[in-house]
């Protein structure tokens, strides 16, 4: 009798269970879902009840929202912004991280810390004097050479990315370097291989897993990312990137009404990073644990 | 003897690049930050006014910032018990419980974290549109009459922000305890249940306490990430509004330093944030102060 009663006492607490579970699951695809369904929707299908199926595919939406909301542009340049970010990133952080963990030399620890302080250091405290800094480039270029190119520019863009991106990728990077036994090295060395090519092409081969780490985070910070490129691509007729067109289109969309551009731009920004995610979560949420630290 | 000299040079050359970026675009807007929190400066000419403290002075009168910091503790604590709680309990669930289709749940949960805050924020001001929104007219259906409920007015747009932060965030926290709780051996548990103890007593009684620092870690990101969270959410949802409701610390940061053009006073507003997380945290850190346990 009593082992009967603890039986069915489990077996609601699994039900429970489950029901909790699915609960969560439901508030998270449902939304996303709910965004998809609504992108190929027309216009006049927003006013009636939300939760209506659409009448048909109207595709026109992302023909609308690529050229008319310029959402083709504004992709062009997240594409662009966000792979020469993290190129940037790479050229840069990998030599140093690889440095920083494996030479001994005069400051290293001192530059050691100094990448470890500017983990706690966020962009959203130094966006403005970045900017402002470029402001003062910018005046000081159009007096001497009559032209600024600092501002609006999403080459400059694409630097502060990859800058403020350093000290995370950095020890990321070091942590695993700082692993390998230098027996790789000194063989290496032996066969008579310079410092550059040792490191070229033993160690980052080795790297590879870290790297690929690093690639993933980096690739959605910088293409989600919008507080810099609000503020340091300005002009309102330049060129933006795709979250930030995206967020004045859902400021403007309150005024007028163009629901159905809205929701084909969220899907064109969502649409990479959820099949990324698809491919590579495992990696991801592992990566995640490993670094540690984000955000 | 050659090798130690090229040993130098390629030192410098590996790190160079990334410590000029760092300096350039990480530590001086840094010491700028705080620099000119004791200026004044306005949009229209590069002077700068030495104004000693008098941007601290006139932020402590500032009712629109007391009410700014007002929210972002509110939201610092309600978005940090209320993740930590859920996050907490699912990650134990889903590493405790045998369950059909774990990966499944954990894979679906961790899909907000890789969305961009302008996606969420479009997502979410769907959800809480008065007329067509879906949440209106979900509880409408509940009901049987029709909701019209202003989410974003006045008095719930706090309650609707803590929504779409929470749901933001679980999934991340979630894999975080997930990762240091599947590493408590099973042994634990079982001899536990032989004892007698029941879900609940494991779960506070041995779970808690072994996985205590990865807890006290996380609590330093809630504070710091919140305040940085809650930034891009307003900024890309409410711009603040309505009459500042809204309105976060970084968000009228960003207002007074970018939009009004009055960067001394709004870096006076960084300073004091900065050192509010930092103060915050340092207290969290020594409150949660616990002898580490072993397994």
């Amino acid at each position: 009798m009593e082992h009967k009663k603890g039986m069915s006492a489990d077996r609601l607490y699994k039900a429970f269970i489950y029901v909790v579970l699915i609960t969560l699951a439901i508030t998270i695809i449902v939304p996303v879902a709910w965004v998809f369904m609504a992108s190929i929707k027309e216009n006049s299908e927003f006013y009636g009840n939300p939760w209506s199926l659409p009448a048909g595919f109207y595709f026109q939406n992302f023909i609308d929202a690529w050229n008319k909301a310029r959402m083709g542009e504004y992709m062009l340049n997240s594409v662009l912004v966000t792979g020469l970010g993290l190129l940037i990133l790479l050229v840069v952080a990998l030599p140093a991280a690889y440095v920083l963990s494996r030479f001994n030399f005069r400051g290293r620890k001192f530059l050691n810390t100094a990448f470890m302080g500017g983990l706690f250091i966020n962009v959203n405290y130094i966006v403005v004097p970045i900017f402002l800094m470029l402001v003062d480039g910018d005046r000081w270029l159009r007096n001497v050479f009559g032209e600024g190119f600092l501002l609006n520019n999403i080459f400059v863009l694409a630097v502060v990315y990859a800058a403020t991106a350093l000290p995370f990728t950095i020890y990321l990077l070091s942590g695993y370097f700082a692993t390998l036994p230098h027996d790789y090295e000194e063989a290496a060395y032996i066969d008579g291989a310079g410092y550059g090519t040792t490191m070229v092409k033993v160690i980052f081969p080795m790297a590879r897993p870290s790297i690929i780490t690093v690639i993933l985070f980096n690739f959605l910070s910088f293409w989600n990312e919008y507080i810099i490129a609000m503020t340091l691509l300005s002009d309102p007729k330049g060129g933006k990137t795709l979250p930030v067109g995206l967020m004045q289109l859902t400021q403007a969309q309150q005024a007028a009404t163009q629901y159905g551009q809205l929701y084909a731009g969220l899907v064109l920004v969502m649409l990479p990073t959820l099949i990324l995610y698809v491919c590579v979560q495992k990696k991801l949420t592992q990566g995640m644990t490993l670094g540690g630290l984000k955000g | 003897m050659k090798k130690r000299s090229g040993r130098g040079v390629f030192v410098f050359l590996c790190a160079a690049p990334a410590v000029i970026l760092f300096t350039v675009f990480m530590i001086i807007p840094t010491i700028n930050v705080f620099r000119m929190s004791l200026f004044r400066r306005s949009a229209y000419s590069t002077t700068e006014e030495f104004v000693g403290w008098e941007n601290f002075s006139r932020l402590m009168q500032d009712t629109n910032f007391i009410r700014s910091m007002q929210n972002t503790i509110l939201l610092i604590v309600v978005v940090t018990i209320v993740t930590f709680a859920l996050a907490l309990v699912f990650a134990a669930i889903l590493t405790r419980e045998k369950i059909k289709g774990q990966n499944f749940f954990r894979v679906i949960f961790y899909i907000p974290n890789i969305l961009s805050v302008v996606v969420i924020s479009a997502i979410f001001s769907a959800i809480y549109d008065t007329n067509n929104g879906t949440l209106n007219s979900l509880l409408s259906l509940l009901k049987g009459e029709t909701v019209a409920i202003l989410w974003k007015g006045e008095s719930m747009v706090m309650v609707s922000l803590i929504i779409a932060m929470v749901w933001q965030a679980i999934g991340y926290y979630m894999v975080m305890y997930m990762a240091s709780m599947s590493s408590i051996p099973m042994s634990l548990y079982e001899s536990a249940s032989l004892d007698g103890a029941g879900r609940i007593t494991q779960f506070f009684q041995i779970t808690i306490p072994l996985i205590w620092t990865n807890i006290r870690t996380t609590l330093t990101f809630f504070i710091i990430s919140t305040i940085n969270m809650a930034f891009l959410f307003v900024k890309a949802m409410t711009s603040g509004g309505p009459n500042g409701a809204s309105e976060v610390a970084l968000s009228y940061m960003y207002k007074q330093a970018y939009t009004n053009s009055t960067y001394g006073y709004g870096m006076a507003i960084g300073v004091v944030v900065f050192l509010f997380s930092f103060g915050l945290s340092a207290l969290v850190n020594v409150v949660t102060k616990r002898k580490t346990l072993e397994f």
